[in-house]
C-alpha cells in the first residue's frame, strides 16, 4: 500500500497502462506540458513524447468522434474532456456513433476512455459545476464509472483502459486532493460493474455516486447519533449497475435512499429508484427517497451554491423521513 | 481620418481601460487574500480590445463575451460597482450573485452575455444578428472570442452562415497568443486566423490590439458596414495576456522575453503617451485617480454588501423545496 492523492493514482494508472501497452495514447486540452488543469497527466508528455500525449485545439466534438474511430482501428485512446459541462459537445459521438457500431457491424471493439470531471462546490459557476452522469449513463453500449477513493481511481482507470467497450470515466473536482492508500502492483484492477459497501448498516441503505459517497458517510455518522444504522453503498459503476449488491442490501435493511449530484428530473437517481421499485418492491418498507440537485443551474455565490448541493444533512433528513 | 475617435471619446476609453486594469489588479489581491471564489480570468494587457471595440456601440447593439469578459462588460457601459459585486457573489451584483464573473449579462445594455463554453459566444452573436436582419433593424451584434475559440467547429459554422446571409455582425478575434496554457502554434497551422474569412467571403483586417485607437477605427468601420447591410467583418486584434490564464494558473509557460516586450507595449501606456500632448499630464492624472477611486469604492462596497439568500428557481424546479 502507498498513500497518494486521487490525482496521482490516476496518473499512475495512465503511466502503467502506457508502459504496458504501446497502443494506449492520451489526448486533450492542456494535458501535455502543463500536465492537465487538474494535474492528472503531469510528466507523461516528457516520458512518452508528443505523439502519445497530445495537446489538442479546443475541438471537443471532433476529438470525441476521433476517439471512437481511433479505437476501432488499433489504438486505445484516452481522451480528457476538461469539464463534464462540455460533454454535450461530445454526445453526438457517443450517442450516434459509439453506441451503435458493435451491434451493427459485429467484431468491432471500441476500447476508448473518455475522462472528465464534474460536480459543484468550488465556486466555478453554472457552466463549470454540473454533474451530467445521467446523460451518459443513458446511452446503451457506454460504460460509466465514478471512483471516489484513490484506490478505485487507479484500479478502475486501468480496467477502463483495458476494456473493449467505451468507458466514460467521471472524476470530481473536489476529489483530486483526497489522499488514501492505493495497493501496489501493476495489476491491481477494480472490476467495472461492482459496487462497494462502505459501511454496514441495519435500518436503511444509502446508494451514492461519486463525491456523494463521502457526504453519505457523514450522514451515516450523523444518523448513528439518533440510533439509526445506515448502510452506505458506493455504486462505483453507474452502468453497468451492480443490481445484486443493491437488492441484497435492501433485503437486509428494507429502506433505500439514493443520492446523486445530478439534476433530479429523468436523472440517475430516478433510474435507480425505478429499478429498485421494480426489483425490490416486496422488500421495501417505504418508498425510495431521492436526494439530488434541484432542477436548476448551479449558482455562483457561496451561500447559493451550498444551498443547491446535496450534503450530509439533506441525506440524513431524507433517511429520517423514509424511516418515519 | 474617418472613424477616428474624438479627444473626449479617447479620454473616456482611457478612463475605462484604467477601470478595468484596476479591477483586475484588485481581484488578483482579493484572490490572494482568499476573498474570491473559483477561478477568475483577468484580461490585463488586453483592455484596448474590449474597450476600443465597444466604444462606438449604443445600448441597442448587442455583444456576446467570453470567460474573460471584464473589459467587454465595462466597454458596453456596465457599471463597475455591479460587476465587482457580482464577482464577489453579492446580492448587489448585476445578477444577484448567481452568475459570478464569467456569466454576467445585462440585457438593458445589450450585454447578453458572458459565456464560458469556449466558442459559444460566436453563434450567440450570429443569432442576435439574424434577429436584427429578420426584424429589419439597424443594430449590430458583436462577438468577442479568442484564438482558442477560433478552433472550435462552431466558429466555422457560424462564420459560414454569417457570410452566406450577410448578417449584421462583427467578429472580434482577440488574439492573445494562448488558448489556456497552449500556444497558438500548437492549436492552428496558420498564424493569422482572420485569413479564414476568405473561405466565407467575409472581409477581415488585422489590427494592433494594444492600440485602443487602432481597434476603435477598424471596428467602427466594420460596424458601419454591418449597419449598411453589407454583412460581417472579422477584426483580428493582436494582443497578449500579461497575467496567467486564471487566478489558479501556476504559469511557467509564457516566455519571459515575450512578457517583457508586451509589457513595454502596455495598452494603457500607449494611450497615455498618445493623449499627453493633447490634454496634458494633469488631466490624465486626474482621470486615473478618479478611475482608481471608483474601483476601490466598488470593492469596499461589495465587501460590505449582503450575500444573497437562496430560494428555489421555481420556473425550472417546480417540485423542489427550499432548504
Ligand atoms: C468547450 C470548452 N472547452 C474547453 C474549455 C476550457 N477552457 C476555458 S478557456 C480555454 C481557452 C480559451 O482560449 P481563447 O479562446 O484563446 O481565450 P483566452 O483564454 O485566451 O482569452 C479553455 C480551453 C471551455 N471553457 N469550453
Amino acid at each position: 500500500m502507498t498513500k497518494m492523492r486521487y490525482a496521482e493514482a490516476l496518473n499512475q494508472a495512465l503511466r502503467e497502462e502506457m508502459l504496458r501497452d504501446p497502443t494506449v495514447f492520451l489526448f486533450g486540452e492542456d494535458i501535455g506540458r502543463y500536465g492537465g488543469v487538474f494535474k492528472v497527466t503531469r510528466g507523461l508528455m516528457e516520458e512518452f513524447g508528443q505523439s502519445r500525449v497530445r495537446d489538442t485545439p479546443i475541438s471537443e466534438q471532433a476529438l470525441a468522434a476521433m476517439a471512437v474511430t481511433a479505437s476501432m482501428t488499433g489504438t486505445r485512446p484516452v481522451l480528457e474532456i476538461m469539464y463534464a459541462d462540455f460533454m454535450p459537445l461530445v454526445l453526438d459521438a457517443l450517442i450516434n456513433q459509439a453506441s451503435i457500431y458493435e451491434y451493427l457491424w459485429k467484431d468491432v471493439s471500441m476500447p476508448f476512455v473518455l475522462r472528465t470531471q464534474g460536480g459543484g462546490g468550488a465556486g466555478a459557476g453554472a457552466q463549470h459545476s454540473k454533474s451530467l452522469d445521467s446523460l451518459v449513463a443513458h446511452i446503451p453500449g457506454i460504460k460509466v464509472v465514478a471512483p471516489v477513493t484513490p484506490a478505485d481511481a487507479k484500479g478502475l482507470l486501468k480496467s477502463a483502459i483495458r476494456d473493449r467497450q467505451p468507458v466514460v470515466f467521471l472524476e470530481h473536482k473536489l476529489l483530486y486532493n483526497l489522499r488514501d492508500d492505493v495497493p501496489d502492483g501493476d495489476d491491481v484492477l477494480v472490476e467495472i460493474g461492482k459496487a462497494r459497501k462502505v459501511t454496514e448498516g441495519r435500518d436503511v441503505s444509502i446508494f451514492a455516486t461519486s463525491r456523494m459517497v463521502l457526504e453519505s458517510q457523514k450522514a451515516a455518522e450523523l444518523l448513528e447519533k439518533d440510533g439509526i444504522s445506515a448502510e452506505v453503498i458506493d455504486l462505483r459503476s453507474l452502468r453497468p449497475l451492480d443490481i445484486e449488491t443493491v437488492t441484497q442490501s435492501i433485503a437486509h435493511t428494507h429502506n433505500a435512499v439514493v443520492v446523486n449530484e445530478g439534476w433530479r428530473f429523468c436523472g440517475y437517481a430516478a433510474e435507480l429508484s425505478a429499478t429498485i421499485m421494480e426489483q425490490c418492491f416486496d422488500d421495501l418498507d417505504a418508498p425510495v427517497a431521492r436526494v439530488t440537485l434541484p432542477d436548476m443551474p448551479v449558482p455562483y455565490s457561496e451561500p447559493l451554491e451550498m444551498a443547491v448541493l446535496p450534503n450530509a444533512a439533506k441525506i440524513a433528513d431524507a433517511v429520517r423521513s423514509t424511516l418515519k | 481620418m474617418k472613424n477616428s475617435p474624438s479627444i473626449d471619446e479617447r479620454l473616456e476609453m482611457h478612463r475605462r481601460m484604467i477601470v478595468v486594469r484596476t479591477l483586475e489588479e484588485r481581484l488578483g489581491e482579493l484572490h490572494k487574500a482568499g476573498k474570491t471564489r473559483g477561478p477568475i480570468h483577468r484580461c490585463d494587457g488586453q483592455e484596448a480590445v474590449g474597450i476600443g471595440a465597444t466604444a462606438m456601440l449604443s445600448d441597442a447593439d448587442f455583444i456576446t463575451s467570453t470567460h474573460r469578459g471584464h473589459a467587454h462588460y465595462i466597454g458596453k457601459g456596465l457599471k463597475v460597482e455591479g460587476v465587482t459585486a457580482e464577482i464577489l457573489g453579492r446580492e448587489t451584483g448585476y445578477c444577484g450573485g448567481r452568475a459570478g464573473h464569467m456569466l454576467i449579462g445585462d440585457p438593458s445594455k445589450g450585454m447578453i452575455g458572458g459565456n464560458a463554453i469556449v466558442g459559444a459566444s460566436i453563434p450567440a452573436a450570429a443569432g442576435m444578428a439574424l434577429s436584427i436582419q429578420v426584424r429589419g433593424g439597424s443594430e449590430v451584434a458583436m462577438c468577442f472570442f479568442g484564438d482558442g475559440a477560433a478552433q472550435t467547429g462552431i466558429c466555422h459554422e457560424s462564420m459560414n452562415m454569417a457570410g452566406l446571409w450577410r448578417l449584421p455582425m462583427v467578429f472580434v478575434l482577440e488574439h492573445n497568443q494562448f488558448g489556456l496554457t497552449v500556444h497558438h502554434s500548437v492549436q492552428s497551422p496558420v498564424e493569422n486566423l482572420s485569413m479564414r474569412g476568405a473561405g466565407y467571403a467575409i472581409p477581415s483586417e488585422i489590427v494592433d490590439g494594444n492600440d485602443v485607437v487602432a481597434v476603435y477605427r477598424a471596428v467602427s468601420a466594420a460596424v458601419e458596414r454591418a449597419r449598411r447591410g453589407e454583412g460581417p467583418t472579422i477584426i483580428e486584434a493582436k494582443t497578449y495576456r500579461i497575467e496567467g490564464f486564471s487566478t489558479s494558473d501556476m504559469g511557467g509557460y509564457q516566455k519571459e522575453e515575450d512578457l517583457i516586450a508586451w509589457k513595454e507595449r502596455d495598452p494603457i501606456r500607449i494611450s497615455q503617451l498618445s493623449l499627453l500632448e493633447a490634454v496634458g499630464k494633469a488631466k490624465l492624472d486626474e482621470i486615473e485617480a478618479a478611475a482608481v477611486a471608483e474601483v476601490d469604492k466598488s470593492v469596499e462596497d461589495a465587501l460590505a454588501a449582503p450575500l444573497p439568500t437562496f430560494s428555489v428557481f421555481q420556473q425550472t424546479s417546480p417540485y423542489a423545496k427550499a432548504v
